[in-house]
């Protein structure tokens, strides 16, 4: 386009891909992070944290799961959106984590369901919800322990607790619905995107414990590589190869399609153990983004 | 379009699909009511009248009473459900996959510190049984 935009609109300018691995949010919790089991997990967050701060951004669309929390088995939403103006913090079992309640961005949000649903993309509506560690986790690694978030979230809730849950391929073209559905929003706002759980883990079953770096490391480098093709792993590939939970990573695919083709990572840091799992975080830019 | 059961080839894994969930709701659904927590302190009070008010199969309960890990997947638990019983006792995640596992809390932490268990000889239930485990 030659023509000058005369209306200012929303952007997405960064994703973040993040392990929401619930011992990581306590051990925040309990201040424990400089002992010597999470101090190395730690230390790799730190640059995380310098580069949110200084992109600030307007809003950010927080991919994750629900654990029976928000929602039981009664009624499973595959994707759904959060327009609430604010989400309180979940009791997950053990009472609610110490960390401030989420905003809403109502206004951005409603955008996205009408945009997304009239594009194809049938998302449920959440006009009430608490939210768990699979949203509150990622945000405590990337902005740590302020008084209130910095910015306004909305939550974006995908199935991965009943099998099977969408596919890489479809979470990737709703990633790509996103990225339209922001950029036809009418005001200047700078939107980051998260991409939650993962990486190698499997928390059940003999088979507890399982970790698969070298699968991780090709998910890593395949996030700029060939997004493409990561999008064709199969459930079960997920499943044999990084663990039954290590499935989460088809989350990963809706902040990756929500970025541009030529996006640039900008940082990747990687941890074996979190408690069960291999923490994993990666963040990308768009070029373009300003 | 359904996709093969081709997952059933892992070894010592559970998964939550159309099948369990039929199975497992009842189960489940006592699991999320730990959520709560006045029906935490009613379950501690008296773990099996408190299961009276679920509509659980008497394997269900047994697996539930004896906080059988295993047993409770097989008979349709699904882990982020059945992790609150765990909750409710003061145990972690940790603690639970080491139980399920069946080694040790301190060994199960140390295979984690070591890298987790390895994914060589232990893709399909066949590796597994003939022993190539490094895990």
């Amino acid at each position: 386009m030659t023509r000058k935009r005369a209306i200012p609109v929303a952007r997405i300018v960064a994703g973040i891909a993040c392990s929401h691995v619930p011992a990581i949010g306590v051990a925040m919790d309990r201040g424990v992070t400089a002992t010597p089991y999470w101090e190395s997990l730690f230390k790799g967050y730190e640059p995380a944290r310098q580069w949110l701060a200084k992109l600030a951004p307007d809003v950010a669309i927080v991919v994750y799961n629900d654990h029976a929390n928000a929602f039981s088995l009664q009624i499973i939403p595959t994707f759904l959106i959060g327009v609430a103006d604010r989400f309180p913090i979940a009791d997950e079992g053990f009472g609610p984590r110490p960390v401030p309640v989420v905003q809403g961005h109502p206004a951005l949000a409603w955008h996205l369901t009408e945009s997304l649903i009239l594009d194809e993309f049938d998302m449920t509506i959440a006009n009430e919800m608490p939210v768990d560690h699979g949203l509150t986790v990622p945000l405590s690694i990337t902005c740590g322990q302020p008084p209130q978030w910095p910015f306004p979230v909305i939550p974006l809730c995908v199935n991965v607790v009943q099998y099977p849950p969408p596919t890489g391929a479809r979470c990737f073209k709703l990633g790509q619905a996103i990225a339209r559905a922001v950029a036809s929003f009418d005001q200047d706002l700078r939107v980051v995107i998260y991409g939650t759980g993962g990486m190698s883990h499997q928390l059940q079953g003999e088979r507890a414990g399982l970790i698969n770096r070298d699968f991780d490391k090709a998910f890593l480098d395949g996030m700029t590589k060939d997004p493409l093709a990561l999008t064709r792993i199969t459930h079960t590939e997920y499943m044999r190869e990084a663990g039954s939970e290590g499935v989460e990573m088809v989350m990963w695919h809706i902040m990756r399609g929500a970025l541009d083709a030529d996006a640039a990572e900008v940082y990747r840091h990687y941890h074996v153990p979190a408690s069960n799992t291999a923490a994993g975080l990666m963040i990308m830019e768009n070029r373009r983004a300003t | 379009m359904t996709d093969s059961r081709d997952y059933e080839t892992i070894p010592g894994t559970y998964v939550y699909d159309a099948r369990r969930g039929r199975q497992g709701y009842a189960l489940n659904m006592f699991c999320m009511s730990l959520n709560v927590a006045e029906n935490r302190r009613k379950f501690k009070a008296d773990e099996a009248a408190y299961l009276d008010g679920f509509a659980l199969t008497e394997e269900q309960r047994r697996t539930v009473l004896k906080r059988d890990w295993i047993g409770m997947l097989k008979v349709g638990g699904n882990i982020y459900y059945t992790i609150k019983i765990a909750f409710c006792d003061g145990l972690t995640f940790q603690d639970v996959a080491s139980m399920m596992s069946g080694v040790s809390k301190e060994e199960y932490a140390k295979m984690m510190l070591a890298g987790g268990r390895s994914a060589e000889g232990n893709r399909y239930k066949d590796d597994a049984k003939a022993g190539h485990s490094r895990g």
